[in-house]
């Protein structure tokens, strides 16, 4: 009885280190592949960057220095677990890309995370400079349109972004995801205009921070019929429920 | 007992999800999408086949009180070989199905069957149980990851049948799987009754 047991078991054993023996090598190589081809699309690379260093800042932010640019490997606690993004940045330091590495979050809603914050998608952050105004979601006062029935991983997944851009310029990690009050203040003196680059207002303000055709109320939010599109939010019917 | 007959009986007399109710975890859990499902279903019968035929070669030389402990030793190690097999060639499914994969080993259809067929057959016709057993399985989620799939996004195999908006998100959320489940049952026992 033991002896049958004992021997399945050897058997089992080195049956199993056999395949792992196999397997180990390519998937290794996957691995090294699924970064690269995540370093590749943060970063808009033509060709496949090599990556020149790492600096691994802890456990979760890792930052891969390659002959393109730089990306940020940063994580938060999302809704269903650990949210691992991906940020690559521009010299200047304005987002050129992201990519979600890893997620747990619901599937056809906080998962929409991979697609939602791209360039076309409703809450793009592709070209935002985290330094001018940290990333955060309309509710909170922020730029950043929030994933429809999802603020919490959208707020985790900006904090993330936040995040690894604390570790690309070296700062520490303290006090992510509070928003500036002097940014918000500065955002309603144009009352619902966007403003330029020197401070003039131009066109009337979406949520996610472009500029459109639409009546603003006042206080900087739009109305709901106004806004109307894509540049609608719960933000927007939010406003206009309190204005009428 | 014929091997056509062992394998059709595996597929719709005794299909392990709607008839036996087996197995429910990964049914429920990986069941958000039609290739989900279906790709959850054939890693299960790849196991199923291997497990039925070591273990209704083995069954003979192992005494019945360590009976349960080796056919547990003789899948884990299957699961784990399926494991790191589609860790190294399928890296994107193998991201999907995530933790069902090593779920498998808590498999009752897996088990069950060890005990309820390949311990007092042969090697080949519990091979043929396995594949019948395992098609039985993959059909099922297939049909409920399709279901959940099409009502909750609008498409099917990933292709767009109608636009994302008027999906219900249920659907591919844990209750849906739940709704979806019970009246397929349903159905499949009104056509058994017919």
């Amino acid at each position: 009885m033991v002896i049958v047991l004992t021997v399945i078991s050897v058997i089992a054993g080195g049956v199993l280190a056999y395949v792992n023996k196999i397997t180990a090598g390519p998937i290794e190589q996957i691995k090294a592949e699924t970064l690269n081809n995540a370093l590749k699309s943060v970063l808009n690379a033509e060709q496949m960057p090599t990556v020149t260093a790492t600096d691994t800042i802890d456990e979760w932010t890792i930052v891969y220095s390659t002959d393109n640019g730089t990306a940020v490997q940063a994580a938060t606690d999302g809704f269903g677990g650990k949210l691992k993004v991906l940020v690559g940045f521009t010299a200047d330091g304005a987002i050129s890309g992201y990519s979600v590495l890893e997620h747990a979050e619901t599937p056809g809603l906080g998962a929409k995370a991979g697609e939602w914050f791209q360039e076309g998608g409703k809450g793009c952050i592709v070209g935002k400079k985290p330094a001018e105004k940290e990333l955060t979601v309309s509710k909170d006062g922020g730029d950043v349109d929030a994933i429809t029935a999802s603020t919490i991983t959208s707020r985790a997944f900006l904090q993330a972004v936040n995040k690894a851009y604390k570790a690309y310029t070296g700062a520490s990690i303290d006090g992510v995801g509070s928003a500036t009050p002097q940014a918000a203040a500065e955002q309603k003196k144009c009352c619902g205009k966007c403003q330029g680059e020197s401070g003039e207002c131009k066109g009337d303000c979406q949520h996610d921070g472009t500029c459109k055709e639409g009546t603003c109320k006042g206080d900087g939010a739009c109305r709901k019929e106004a806004c109307g599109g894509e540049g609608s939010s719960e933000a927007c019917a939010r406003q206009a429920n309190l204005n009428d | 007992m014929n091997n056509l007959k062992v394998l059709l009986n595996g597929i719709v007399k005794e299909n392990p999800t709607f008839v036996l109710l087996l197995g429910m975890c990964p049914t429920l859990g990986t069941t958000s999408s039609a290739i989900n499902g279906m790709s959850m279903g054939l890693a299960t019968m790849a196991v199923l086949i291997c497990s039925n035929f070591v273990i209704s070669c083995i069954k003979s030389l192992v005494p019945d009180m360590v009976r349960i402990p080796s056919y547990i030793v003789v899948i884990a190690s299957l699961v784990t070989i399926l494991q790191m097999v589609m860790q190294a060639y399928v890296p994107d499914l193998y991201a999907t199905l995530g933790l069902f994969i090593p779920l498998i080993v808590v498999n009752c259809i897996i088990l069950g069957r060890a005990e309820a067929f390949a311990a007092k057959n042969g090697p080949v016709p519990s091979i043929f149980d396995g594949i019948g057993i395992g098609l039985g399985f993959t059909i099922a989620l297939t049909l409920l990851g399709g279901v959940r799939e099409l009502l909750g996004t609008g498409k099917l195999f990933n292709v767009t049948l109608y636009s994302e908006d008027y999906g219900m998100l249920l659907f591919v959320l844990a209750p849906g799987a739940f709704i979806a489940l019970g009246y397929l049952i349903a159905i499949v026992n009104k056509l058994r009754k017919a």
